[in-house]
């Protein structure tokens, strides 16, 4: 007779340098169970997860399978204990088929393809899948290529399946069909963590939840007493006061209209659903949302990266006219005489040269002034310097590649570069993350500068309080669409929270 | 954030940034150890190995018209590899420096042999070089089209390309442009196809020179320079930048391919006056490792040029007094080739061992 | 048409070389490696080769040689040679990081260098000449099949009256073939060529797959260069006229879309094409533009694939990208 409990982990701890990921976590999983795992970004799921298949080690605590105290020091021994873990980015060899990704790096495995195919079969129809053997993985959809991942762990026997936001890239009936699956498999007395954002599917398809935030452990419920409400409070916690300067600007004008924006990505995922809103002039608009609800998709579509597929972007110039964005290079934006500035999430692969210094970086924006063949170096070297005073830069000189320069210096070149044109658009993705609070400060300090300067900011975030006290209204997507825009005077963390987990916005009333 | 397992006994780290003294400690260490190494076929044949290093640098710079000879074998070779650096630098592996080279020379050897003669003669010199130039900046151009259209494998590529303008060279030599039926030789141009000598060599070491004057400005001084270097760093950061990467991948590569023609030119025009398929000779290749081991510096890709021009020629001369087979100095120059790349890793990264290792754990 | 197919059938020597070239390449790109020293890995190849034959006569003494062993020692020198280069490939490139392309580049340079001097000091060691005797060249270019084979008239010229080395050819690209696709190992080669996050996230062992791939793949490589040396050029050095093969075999790599069986056919194309001046004259179309072709019809296979973006015809994913776990 087995435990009914599989899994135990006890004052799990884990630490990056001087980061504390996990601290004192204890989780139970049981057999015969979904467990949801829940927390904000950076709450430490996917670090506590990969402990458990074998990525990271604990740097404290226990871990004990069916009361034994077990050390998981590889993804193999991982799997020799039965646990297998679906990452969010799958492991496939794209020109193989199904059974010949299956049975990848399997050491006592025989290459018998046509009994690795039965076998597939058999475990397919088992838990119901719908899986092709000898189908090549470049001939399949997301969804399909994760349900390879998922068979490709049960096929090494994997008591405990661990799923790392698998319904992120699937559609709603495609989220159906791997529930239903899941189901079969809990009924098979198999454990499964699940790791997810979303209230609505955690409260459809888990026995039980348990919540971290910020590296700590909050508890567990039973899904049955659980509603949308208490997890929320449970995973976002109180507000903490903090004192972000808001000052009110006093004749905000609208000037970029967004309206039906809808982008596509390569393998056919609507990134953005028809998105509507409008920013204006002295204000900072907040853009919330679970990480990859298409903030990336929507800031590179305002600025002409992101290739659209319907919808309108119109820029309001200061006598009122309008210019359309949507169909122009980032260039040609430019040429009308369009002034933004952006701030993408991937400093380093996107918004900045990693191997030049700061003067060249500065150049980014500048380099095709002129008529003459030479780049002007006057300009941006005058710009690096008032950067590296202005803004504390810690750097030898300006020719010192960025790319060795820590995250904080980093992020001032390029929030420096931004701002320095005062341009009347400025976006701004995850302009804190991994920031220390006095870094973190200065660059709030820089975007209300630039509100008052009578830009129009906006500011993608992932900690709500920020959120709160920085921002004037705030967007939030859930799922590629607009579930709300909300007053952060007003709104309550808990609201928006909601709003970020709820699909579809058809929780959203607020406006 | 690697896995972790058991630490291994040698770990390696990446440098931080190296000592530009001890940098270049290691790289100097490595064609000593090269020359070393090199040695052994010299000693098989029974020489001395240092008295064969030291004929063949008496036997390259000893005297003017071995130094002439030297500087003849270098021109072509600085001038591709002046070529390549920009695509290098756009992370673009245009290893099609040959072709460019042969399909240039057979641009300037077409004009060459319709107007020589018949035209002044600096005209035709002069219309040599630009139709050296265009053919070489097409060949250049294909890959880089097809690349930014559809994602083609530029190194497989430009490869092909190599081959087919030799094809052609071949086909010329022998057939349209042979002279004497059965010779396979393709007859000497009118002498006012003739580069002009300035100091008693053929001008085109002061274009050579002129053209790591004007590489090392584009790369580092235009706009032009500017957007390849973006690209090569981060395409993303490039397009953020509002840059349009097909189109500046295409010029660089008809300006790269435009170099190498020119590289063609002046082996035509100034060294072999004649055309032959063979007239890259291998260049075009080496020229490539020159490029990549100078980090693509334009005024180090004099110092690894002329290191490699003294071995084959100090060998031909070393072949001459003490009978070793010239084929030393290609083992040599791959020898050297190998180990200048292998230094480069001791230069990037640290190797950690693990008692080393260890101890860094506990401070 | 008669000529056509004396033609197919005489291209059967060149073809043997080409495929063994070929080959070679394919395995070695299967592990992501983009070796360009194939030149001067033939080149080795058919020196080391010949010199094997040579020396192992010299020791047992030309009436007590054997044309059998004299193939096996042929073959084991040739090999060996090759697959040292392979391994000093995998070492610079695997351990030390170097860039493909330039160490490919270096091999070729170092390669020819090294053939070209052993073929020198052996010439000057042996009085002027390097071959074999007369009974062991006859070994070498020996056509086994009978007699009523060869005379089935196309086929038996084309397929029957061939040298050994032709069949030992097919017979090891059909070997490469169900290697690849039919063995675990070569299931775990291809993915390390593919996707080495894939293959070392499965566990693995990607440097072990690269370097014996590369090692394996520049032996057999080798191996061309000495079938080369030792049948068409009749048994003697000449150094100038291995010019070229190993580039031709990389191009008949991408022509083949790394598919060993293709490799049969398309060594038989190339090496038709590449004596067709010799047989056919079309008029209008000179002969050399005959060699061109090759080169040409490999590009447009190039083209288009990556035009159709047709996966199963790509090169491996990682091919000519270096792998470091740490930058995972």
């Amino acid at each position: 007779m087995q435990n009914k409990c599989a899994i135990e982990l006890k004052n799990i701890r884990k630490t990056f340098g001087p980061v504390v990921a996990n601290d004192e976590i204890n989780l139970q999983i049981n057999r015969g169970e979904i467990l949801c795992l829940l927390g904000e970004n950076g709450s430490g799921k996917t670090t506590l997860m990969n402990m458990l298949s074998g990525i990271y080690q604990p740097d404290g605590g226990e871990i004990y399978k069916d009361d034994q105290q077990i050390a998981i020091k590889s993804p193999k021994d991982a799997y020799d204990y039965g646990i297998g873990m679906i990452h969010q980015h799958y492991h496939l060899v794209d020109v193989f088929t199904a059974a010949q990704n299956i049975i990848l790096g399997l050491e006592n495995e025989k290459m018998d393809i046509n009994a690795v195919n039965d076998k597939v079969k058999a475990i397919c129809d088992k838990y119901g899948f719908n899986v092709d053997p000898k189908k090549k993985i470049y001939d399949m959809s997301v969804s399909q290529k994760q349900t390879i991942e998922i068979v490709k762990v049960l096929y090494r026997g994997a008591e405990i399946l661990i799923l790392d936001e698998p319904t992120a890239v699937l559609t709603p009936q495609e989220t159906d069909k791997l529930f239903a699956v899941l189901r079969n498999m809990k009924k098979d007395n198999k454990a499964i963590i699940l790791i997810t954002h979303k209230l609505a599917e955690v409260l459809d398809v888990s026995d039980k939840v348990a919540i971290l935030r910020k590296g700590r452990y909050i508890g567990t419920v039973n899904t049955k007493e659980a509603t949308a409400q208490s997890l929320t409070d449970m995973m976002v916690g109180h507000s903490v006061k903090l004192n972000i300067d808001r000052p009110v600007y006093p004749n905000p004008q609208d000037k970029l209209q967004i309206s039906g924006l809808t982008v596509v990505d390569n393998d056919g995922v609507r990134k953005l659903d028809n998105v509507t809103f409008t920013a204006k002039t002295g204000e900072i608009l907040g853009v919330a949302g679970i990480a990859g609800s298409g903030q990336k998709e929507l800031l590179e579509a305002i600025t002409g990266l992101y290739p659209i597929k319907e919808g309108s972007i119109k820029f309001i110039r200061d006598d009122g006219a309008q210019e359309e964005l949507v169909g122009k290079t980032p260039m040609q934006i430019r040429q009308v005489g369009v002034g933004m500035g952006f701030v993408p999430e991937d400093r380093l692969g996107m918004g900045l040269v990693g191997s030049m210094g700061m003067t060249s970086n500065m150049m980014l924006r500048s380099w095709k002034s002129g008529k003459s063949i030479f780049f002007n170096k006057k300009n941006p070297e005058e710009l690096a310097n008032k950067v590296w005073k202005d803004l504390e830069v810690v750097t030898p000189s300006t020719e010192f590649p960025v790319r060795r320069m820590s995250g904080g210096n980093i992020q001032k070149v390029l929030v420096g570069r931004e701002i320095a044109s005062n341009p009347p658009v400025l976006l701004t993705a995850y302009a804190v993350r991994g920031l220390d609070i006095n870094t973190s400060y200065a660059i709030y300090n820089l975007l209300t500068e630039q509100k008052m300067n009578g830009s129009a900011v906006m500011y993608v975030g992932e900690e709500l309080d920020v959120l709160l006290e920085l921002c004037d209204r705030i967007v939030v997507l859930c799922g590629g669409q607009v579930s709300g825009i909300v007053d952060a005077r007003t709104t309550t963390k808990e609201e928006i929270g909601l709003l970020m987990t709820s699909v579809g916005g058809k929780e959203a009333t607020n406006e | 954030m690697s896995d972790v397992k058991k630490t291994p006994l040698i770990r390696l780290a990446k440098r931080d940034a190296m000592d530009p003294k001890y940098a270049m400690l290691i790289r100097i260490g490595s064609i000593l150890l090269a020359l070393i190494i090199g040695s052994i076929p010299i000693i098989l044949t029974g020489v001395n190995p240092f008295k064969a290093y030291g004929v063949i640098i008496k036997g390259s710079l000893s005297n003017s018209i071995y130094l002439k000879q030297t500087i003849k074998i270098a021109i072509p070779l600085l001038v591709c590899s002046l070529a390549i650096g920009p695509c290098f630098k756009m992370k673009f592996w245009n290893i099609g420096a040959e072709g460019q080279l042969t399909f240039g020379a057979i641009c300037s050897a077409f004009v060459a042999i319709n107007l020589g003669g018949k035209i002044p003669s600096l005209l035709c010199i002069l219309l040599m070089a630009i139709a050296g130039a265009l053919g070489g900046g097409l060949w250049g151009f294909l890959p880089g089209l097809f690349k930014a259209k559809f994602n083609t494998n530029e190194t497989l590529f430009t490869l092909m390309m190599n081959y087919i303008a030799i094809g052609l060279g071949a086909w010329l030599q022998g057939g349209p442009w042979e002279g004497r039926k059965g010779t396979q030789i393709v007859p000497m141009f009118d002498k006012s196809t003739y580069l002009p000598e300035v100091f008693g060599v053929q001008c085109g070491w002061i274009v050579a020179l002129l053209l790591v004057v004007f590489m090392h400005i584009y790369m580092n001084y235009t706009k032009h320079g500017y957007e390849v270097a973006v690209i090569g760093d981060s395409e993303n950061t490039a397009r953020y930048a509002g840059m349009n990467v097909g189109w500046i991948m295409m010029r660089t590569m008809i300006l790269s391919g435009a170099i190498c023609g020119i590289a063609g030119f002046l082996v035509l025009a100034g060294a072999n006056h004649t055309f032959t398929k063979t007239i890259a000779n291998g260049v075009g290749f080496t020229a490539i490792t020159v490029s990549w081991l100078s980090q693509l510096n334009a005024f180090v890709m004099i110092a690894i040029t002329a290191l490699l021009a003294v071995i084959s020629k100090g060998s031909s001369t070393l072949n001459k007094q003490l009978q070793v087979p010239t084929a030393v100095s290609e083992i040599v120059s791959g020898v050297l080739l190998f180990c200048m790349l292998s230094s480069e890793f001791f230069i990037n990264y640290k190797i950690i061992f693990r008692s080393k290792a260890d101890k860094e754990v506990k401070a | 048409m008669n000529s056509l197919f004396a033609l197919i059938a005489a291209a059967g020597t060149y073809a043997t070389v080409l495929m063994f070239g070929t080959m070679g390449e394919i395995l070695t790109e299967k592990s992501g490696n983009l070796n360009l020293g194939v030149e001067g890995i033939m080149y080795m190849g058919g020196i080391l080769g010949l010199v094997a034959a040579n020396r192992y006569e010299a020791i047992v003494g030309e009436a007590n040689s054997i044309g059998f062993v004299a193939i096996l020692v042929a073959i084991l020198g040739a090999f060996a040679a090759g697959a040292l280069a392979g391994l000093l490939f995998s070492f610079i490139t695997v351990t030390l990081r170097a860039n493909q392309n330039v160490t490919g580049l270096a091999m070729t340079t170092f390669g020819t260098g090294v053939a070209k001097f052993v073929g020198e000091i052996m010439r000057t060691k042996l009085n002027g000449y390097v071959s074999v005797s007369n009974h062991l060249k006859e070994a070498f270019s020996f056509k086994f099949m009978p007699d009523f084979l060869k005379n089935i008239p196309i086929i038996g010229p084309i397929f029957f009256n061939q040298v050994h080395f032709f069949y030992m050819g097919i017979i090891l690209a059909v070997v490469i073939h169900l290697f690849l696709t039919k063995t675990k190992t070569g299931l775990y080669l291809r993915a390390v060529g593919e996707s080495p996050v894939t293959a070392d996230a499965a566990g693995i062992n990607i440097t072990a797959y690269k370097y014996i791939a590369t090692a394996v793949g520049g032996g057999i490589s080798a191996i061309g260069g000495m079938v080369f040396t030792m049948t068409t050029a009749g048994c003697v050095w000449i150094e100038a006229s291995l010019s070229g093969i190993g580039w031709l075999s990389v191009a008949l790599v991408i022509f083949c879309t790394w598919k060993p069986m293709n490799s049969i056919w398309g060594s038989m194309l190339f090496g038709s094409l590449m004596i067709m001046y010799l047989w056919i004259i079309i008029p209008g179309i000179p002969t050399e533009i005959y060699k061109i072709l090759p080169y040409v019809v490999t590009l447009v296979v190039l083209i288009i694939s990556s035009i159709r973006n047709n996966k199963d015809k790509q090169p491996p994913a990682s091919l000519g990208v270096n792998y470091f776990r740490e930058e995972r």
